[in-house]
């Protein structure tokens, strides 16, 4: 099926509640966050996410988007602690897999490789053992005879990832020093969405970047989006770097229910657009206070 | 607090340089300030092989003209090769710890009941992996009985009891090398794998210690002071690694 080119708001159309979606980047880099926004502006819910944790966690729990959560952390980076995970946890509001990084990392491999498990050490000796009853240890069938955390697969229904440039086939392309893992979400997954900052055309790729950049192929997508400053507030780069300012805001938004009412007032009531213009208002705010008398 | 004039961040930025000394060429993972200004102060001292990143997917050596000049990249450490990296045994990481007990058990995770945490914090993250496949210290930047528990909430990290009950092929890869804090370096050559006192800084007792800690501390009789830094490490830390004194915030 040809890939074809979609609003985020018809990405997450294309998504049914209930389901497993995993999400690319890592902590807050490179999250494809105009798809998590129109995820958690659509009537979904009870989704399990699957995520190298950042604010895109942060901000489908905030929506009551989440009902399980499988991750090894959730982080900002810059700001340790993700508040909207915290306050969610700390209230009981959603279930958890709590994961070794590395088995997160095992668990997609295994997911599309379509093989039931792969074998780990880590997690033996760890709590993450007692919280997680479901995952069964196997031991070797050669001489050595050890014994292994059997890391069940992670299949997804749905991946969603951002690239610094595709064209309209589903060819991707990353530009910053990390792949993170968005190319095996995308292949453990039945269905992958990918946003980027450009699409342009397929020639256009290698111009801009070694042929190892063109993480993302054709057969691993279901359709593109072009969302300019999409991973935001999350870096990109070269693109742009996390916006930190932008990012504490989004914390103190958390410190009561009030002031997040406020921040989703202001942010997350329009579509892409309107979030972007939201940005650029605060950002050139920021920037005119700072010419300011104090 | 200062002692031959090195203050206490420089004490403790050299007492984690000492944590990779011998490791050769290994990726030395440091979190925090103080840690990573230890890993850069080994790798241009005593420990001229160890690699460090950016922080993020870059290797990159010590600039030319003894390390003044910028640094050069000299590989990528991608997470997914991190990975390997680890569980082929080739890193040594020194990782924070919220709580830590007399086993070594690090937690990362959450305090309180892990159904429903008190305070969730950023999750066990590689704990669990790096503990069983290669060398691991930690760096705790305020010794407390909060820190210093009895038992941990929530084992992230993995302790030697642990380590041992699982038998000889987790045990031989499991090492924690010295627990360094703002009062003393400490390691795990107590009773059992227990926690000792290594070295107390300058000016700290060995009860203080132990008056901040939660669990009963191995001691040898003859407890020595932490090494001191040289004077050329000293330079190079207040010139080279670290001018505007960032060490200094990390034990505010």
């Amino acid at each position: 099926m040809p890939v074809s080119v979609l609003t985020p708001a018809q990405i997450a159309g294309e998504l049914r509640s209930g389901m497993t979606v995993g999400i690319g980047g890592w902590g807050s880099r490179r999250k494809p966050m105009a798809l998590v926004r129109a995820i958690a502006a659509s009537d979904l819910s009870d989704l399990t996410i699957v995520s190298y944790g950042g604010p895109d966690v942060g901000l489908l729990i905030a929506a009551g988007k989440v009902r399980r959560l499988v991750t090894g952390f959730v982080t900002l980076d810059s700001i340790p602690l993700e508040p909207q995970f915290r306050l969610a946890r700390q209230r009981g509001a959603i279930e958890l897999t709590e994961l070794d990084e590395g088995m997160i990392h095992w668990g997609l491999l295994a997911g599309a490789h379509r093989l039931p498990f792969l074998p780990m050490r880590a997690g033996r000796g760890s709590d993450v053992m007692r919280v997680n009853p479901q995952i069964r240890t196997v031991r070797s069938p050669y001489a050595d005879g050890e014994e292994f955390a059997a890391v069940p697969a992670l299949r997804l229904d749905v991946a969603i990832v951002h690239m610094n440039r595709a064209d309209e086939r589903g060819n991707g392309q990353y530009l910053g020093p990390d792949p993170y893992f968005d190319d095996l979400f995308c292949q453990a997954a039945d269905r992958a969405f990918m946003s980027c900052e450009r699409i342009v055309p397929t020639a256009e790729l290698i111009a801009g970047g070694p042929v190892q950049s063109l993480l993302i192929n054709r057969s691993m997508v279901s359709a593109v989006a072009e969302t300019p400053n999409g991973a935001h507030f999350t870096s990109c780069v070269p693109d742009y770097g996390r916006d930190e300012r932008f990012q504490a805001e989004y914390v103190a938004a958390a410190a009561s229910p009030e002031r997040w009412q406020q921040f989703r007032d202001t942010y997350l009531a329009g579509d892409e657009t309107a979030y972007q213009e939201a940005v650029r208002q605060f950002s050139g705010d920021i920037a005119s206070n700072a010419g300011a008398p104090a | 607090m200062t002692s031959g004039g090195a203050t206490l961040a420089e004490i403790c930025v050299v007492a984690c340089a000492e944590a990779w000394r011998g490791d050769g060429a290994i990726l030395a993972s440091p979190m925090g300030i103080i840690p990573t200004l230890g890993a850069r102060l080994a790798q241009l001292t005593f420990e001229p092989d160890l690699m460090l990143t950016d922080g993020e997917a870059v290797l990159l050596a010590p600039g030319e003209n003894g390390g003044n000049d910028r640094r050069v990249t000299e590989g990528w450490m991608p997470f997914r090769q991190v990975f390997t990296t680890l569980a082929a045994g080739k890193r040594h990481i020194m990782m924070g710890a919220s709580q830590l007990d007399r086993a070594g058990n690090q937690n990362i995770s959450c305090i309180g009941d892990w159904a429903r945490p008190k305070a969730q914090l950023i999750g066990v993250r590689g704990a669990p992996g790096n503990t069983v496949n290669h060398p691991v210290s930690y760096w705790v930047p305020r010794h407390s009985r909060r820190v210093f528990v009895e038992l941990v909430d929530m084992v992230s990290g993995v302790g030697y009891a642990r380590a041992a009950g699982l038998g000889p092929a987790i045990a031989r890869f499991h090492e924690l090398r010295v627990v360094v804090t703002n009062l003393a370096v400490l390691d795990f050559g107590g009773p059992d794998r227990g926690m000792r006192v290594r070295s107390v800084h300058p000016g700290v007792t060995v009860s203080d210690v132990a008056d901040a800690t939660g669990f009963v501390l191995a001691a040898p009789l003859r407890v020595p002071n932490t090494r001191l830094p040289t004077a050329a490490e000293l330079r190079i830390i207040r010139t080279q690694l670290d001018p505007d004194g960032r060490r200094d915030s990390e034990l505010a």
